[in-house]
């Protein structure tokens, strides 16, 4: 029979994402969730009994601190998100355009430098306190952020965009006849909000709620940098493995992993779930003018002030990457200001090797995610098969892992020679790097691509088939330009988060890969301030020309980019 | 160009018929249509003439040639999808050429070909646009020229107008004729509209729940129709339910016995049965009419429709029957509320088996 035909081609397509997945993910998680299990080559359940035993309670804490971190980020990161959404999307007053567009500023900052900045502005020796000190002649610095407030600012700053933009497209969708039905018949605005507004912002709050408490749980670099002596888990996988502990770190793996699992298929459910979301089309919201003057200007005053503490981090960075070294020592302020920074990365090549490997690796990561990610999509959206949502869900897990644990699943995994690597050791080579980014970004892509897949109605596939086209030039002709601007943006968009990549990097760099964000650290060890912060602007750059590309050219909204 | 023949041909979907022990033959060069209220099965009897299903059962055959698991792109037939489902990446000369390309014509034969086809449809002004930037009725004619291009053996046509206001569907009719007869191609049609199916066709397949109902010339269908459903189906008729007894028709409704002009087939004979009368075959006057079947009402609705009148007449209790008469000026009109008197003549009653519920 013919139907066989096209499960054979079905089976074609799966059996190298299946190979992938296998080997990549699957099987470092399980060789993770083994050595977890074993304590000098024997089986035992005794790291368990470490970890929720007494004998070792800061397991314990950080667990409780992680889970408690992450609760108070996705609360502050929804008091800043969702007022801003609201004020954005429902009044119209000057400069509302420019405010909405900068109020997403904070994700063109890859994690570690946005922590960096941050350090530079409030930390110890930040800018900020010490002009403070400065100012009021004090005798030492006021405040400076460190330990959890710190955390949480940091988190807050860089995860409210989350809230921001699930909760701005969401209320663009309502429809706003609902809520004047509701004034008709006689509501006021308190109970128009709460009866009617709120509960239909209702998924997208829990939506972003989900996302937030996923990210902070998985957060590596602002505890790295910020937690001094305060114990998460993400940071304890780290510490465990630098300690030599592999049992330990991954037996901490497997917890977090189970933590972060539970939360993907819940989300999955939530969002699979039928909800009230609106079918109407084509109704913008509606905004109302705010015709009080004082309000206005008010509103106005308070939006560009939000812009100055928005964008401070963004221009603390453009600044002291143009201080060059040794010109900024015991100073308040720097003083010297020139591209030495950046010429030095042309001139000098222990400056531009980790740019140069990172740009490399990513790209090498990206080219993979960009073939795995169609052929994955175009299965999962337009082919049929048994075990396609267990599928679905594996695709999903690189996702829903947290960074560290994705390292440490490939350094247990690769420490040997196995069939998956082609009978190396990979760990401690330099292709381990690119393996860990391409298994990072592989959500990524096939999400983006999905996205335009579902769009693409099977009936023009079915048109090119009967106008004689054999699969594979359909596939190619057809389908493949059609969706080419959506693969682009996922690609493009794993490839900067590739070179800004600092968790998976800290746990599996080499010598001889050494990419840029561990080149940051090396810098801020040596104080050399200036160029950490002008490699922070080379990510800082490039993330922003790939979101103008996928914005102004393939046609993606910034919401989709998450 | 090729005759279809389908043989037995049952489709299942996990436990749904979707069409259930087809047998039909399409001659070649015929315009055949087929005809049927929603999800009753044509567009499934269609894609498995397409090849994007295989048959449950039963075989699809191309003139002799076995069709039934050939795979879509082998099939060389040419579909035009309810959607238009042109390719949105490509300029109309590209969508028309695709097939072509497909099927590695010289570059040069693709082009004069493209133009030959696109002049067949009037499209040569738009030769370079992008499908994106035509019209309902434009990118219908894209799809219809993309389809001819190939130079199908068999053309399919899936709801093709659906998509298009009143006017333009009636253009695009005569157009889909026309380009019929020029290339003298096979042609099956899918519609649930009747007019469509009755104006165009050679003949029509009357399709219900998954089953063909019947296969004739749309006069056929229309005067003979094979039982209730397809008489109700297409166009307008009055269904009284009879009883068959003792060499007579008696139709409680009516309250009498019904003379009609040929003896029941014996084989109807123990079916449950209906009359049908077509409401512009039934006699109506003010003054007294002598012979068969003769009946009084009370004209209750007069409805003017333009070249015709509709009168809405109720003979009992509950009973009602439509009569259509042609406008022949003012004075002919009914008035509502008048005593008239019907005849429904023999020779245009049809006895029908019954294969709907009784209401
Ligand atoms: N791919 C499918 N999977 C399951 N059921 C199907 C599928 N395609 C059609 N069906 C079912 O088969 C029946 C016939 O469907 P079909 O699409 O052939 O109807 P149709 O006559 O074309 O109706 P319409 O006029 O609405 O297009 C319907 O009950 C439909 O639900
Ligand atoms: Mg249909």
């Amino acid at each position: 029979m013919m139907l066989n035909a096209e499960n054979r081609k079905t089976a074609l397509l799966l059996i190298p994402i299946i190979l992938v997945l296998a080997g990549y993910v699957l099987y470092p998680s399980i060789e993770t969730t083994i050595e977890s299990f074993q304590r000098d080559g024997t089986a035992t359940l005794k790291n368990y009994g470490d970890f929720f035993g007494s004998k070792a309670s800061s397991n314990l804490e950080a667990l409780w601190n992680s889970v408690y971190i992450s609760i108070l980020s996705v609360l502050f990161s929804a008091l800043i998100g969702v007022p801003l959404a609201f004020i954005f999307n429902r009044y119209d007053f000057p400069g509302r355009k420019f405010f909405s567009g900068a109020a997403i500023m904070p994700i063109v900052l890859p994690s570690l430098v946005g922590v960096m900045s941050f350090m530079f502005l409030y930390g110890e020796a930040g800018l900020v306190p010490n002009a403070f000190k400065d100012l009021f002649n004090l005798s030492k610095v006021p405040f400076s952020i460190g330990g959890v407030p710190g955390i949480l600012l940091v988190h807050a700053y860089t995860m409210y965009p989350y809230f921001y933009m699930t909760c701005s497209s969401a209320i663009n969708n309502i429809d706003p006849s609902l809520e004047d039905a509701a004034y008709n018949l006689g509501s006021n605005r308190w109970t128009v909000f709460w009866k009617v507004t709120f509960p239909l912002l209702t998924p997208a709050l829990v939506a972003a709620s989900l996302l937030v408490f996923m990210v902070s749980m998985a957060s590596f670099s602002a505890p790295f940098l910020l937690a001094g002596g305060f114990r998460v888990l993400s940071l304890q996988i780290y510490f465990s493995k630098i300690n030599g502990n592999l049992e330990m770190a991954a037996t901490q793996s497997v917890i977090l992993s189970v933590v972060s699992i539970s939360f993907l298929l819940f989300m999955r459910w939530f969002q699979n779930r039928r909800d009230y979301r609106m079918a109407s089309k084509g109704i913008g919201a509606h905004r109302s003018e705010v015709s009080n003057p004082f309000l206005k200007w008010t509103m106005v005053c308070l939006g560009i002030v939000a812009m100055i503490i928005l964008l401070l981090p963004h221009a603390t960075l453009l600044i002291l990457s143009l201080v060059p070294e040794g010109t900024w020592t015991w100073q308040i302020y720097p003083t010297t200001f020139n591209l030495e920074n950046y010429i030095l990365l042309f001139k000098d090549t222990s400056i531009w090797d980790p740019v140069r490997n990172s740009l490399f690796m990513a790209f090498v990561a990206s080219l993979g995610c960009f073939a795995f990610g169609i052929i994955t999509s175009y299965a999962l959206v337009k082919r049929k098969f048994i075990g396609k949502n267990l599928l679905d869900i594996l695709v999903m897990i690189p996702w829903a892992l947290p960074a560290t644990v994705v390292g440490m699943n490939l350094i247990l995994a690769f420490n040997k020679p196995t069939p998956f690597s082609f009978g190396q050791t990979l760990v401690g080579t330099f292709w381990i790097l690119p393996l860990a980014y391409f298994v990072r970004f592989i959500p990524l892509v096939v999400r983006s691509t999905s996205a335009v897949l579902e769009q693409l109605d099977d009936s023009i596939e079915e048109a090119a088939q009967n106008l004689g086209a054999k699969w594979f030039y359909t596939f190619r002709k057809i389908v493949l330009p059609i969706i080419m601007p959506g693969v682009l943006s996922g690609t493009l968009l794993a490839f900067v988060q590739a070179v800004g990549e600092f968790p998976t990097s800290v746990l599996l760099y080499t010598l001889s890969n050494r990419p840029i964000s561990i080149e940051i650290m090396n810098q801020l060890r040596m104080f050399n301030l200036g160029q950490a912060a002008a490699y922070g602007m080379i990510q800082v750059g490039l993330i922003a020309v790939v979101l103008f590309i996928s914005y102004k050219f393939l046609g993606v909204k910034s919401e989709k980019t998450m | 160009m090729s005759a279809v023949n389908l043989s037995n041909i049952t489709k299942k979907f996990g436990n749904v018929t979707a069409v259930k022990e087809l047998d039909l033959k399409i001659e070649e060069g015929e315009f055949f249509t087929f005809l049927g209220p929603s999800g009753c099965g044509k567009t499934t009897t269609l894609r498995m003439i397409a090849g994007f299903y295989y048959p449950t059962a039963g075989k699809v055959k191309f003139n002799d040639r076995d069709m039934t698991t050939v795979p879509p792109e082998k099939r060389n037939t040419g579909m035009v999808f309810q959607n238009y489902a042109l390719f949105p990446h490509m300029t109309v000369a590209e969508n028309v050429a695709f097939g072509l390309k497909v099927r590695k014509l010289e570059r040069s034969k693709v082009k004069e070909k493209v133009k030959e086809v696109l002049g067949k449809v009037r499209l040569e002004k738009f030769i370079d646009r992008q499908v994106s930037q035509l019209s309902g009725g434009q990118q219908q004619r894209v799809a219809l020229a993309r389809a001819l291009a190939i130079e199908p053996d068999i053309l399919l046509l899936d709801e093709p107008l659906s998509n298009l206001d009143a006017r333009l569907r009636d253009e695009m009719r005569t157009e889909i004729l026309r380009l019929q007869r020029d290339y003298g191609i096979t042609t099956i049609y899918v519609t649930h509209d009747q007019v469509e199916a009755l104006s165009m066709s050679d003949r029509i397949a009357v399709f219900n729940e998954g089953r063909c109902q019947q296969i004739g010339t749309p006069t056929e269908i229309y005067n003979d129709p094979v039982n209730d459903f397809v008489a109700e189906f297409i166009g307008e008729t009055n269904l009284y339910n009879v009883a068959y007894e003792n060499n007579r028709l008696h139709c409680a409704d009516l309250g009498m016995d019904i003379q009609v002009e040929e003896p029941l087939d014996e084989r109807l004979r123990n079916q449950e049965l209906k009359i049908s009368i077509r409401p512009e075959a039934v006699k109506v006057s003010d003054e007294e009419i002598t012979g068969l079947n003769v009946l009084r009402g009370k004209v209750k609705i007069v409805q003017f429709t333009g070249a015709a009148v509709h009168t809405l007449i109720e003979l009992s209790k509950g009973v009602q029957l439509k009569v259509t008469t042609l406008n022949e000026g003012p004075f002919t009109y009914l008035q509502e509320g008048v005593e008239v008197v019907l005849q429904l003549p023999p020779e245009k009653i049809r006895v029908v088996p019954s294969i709907r519920e009784r209401a």
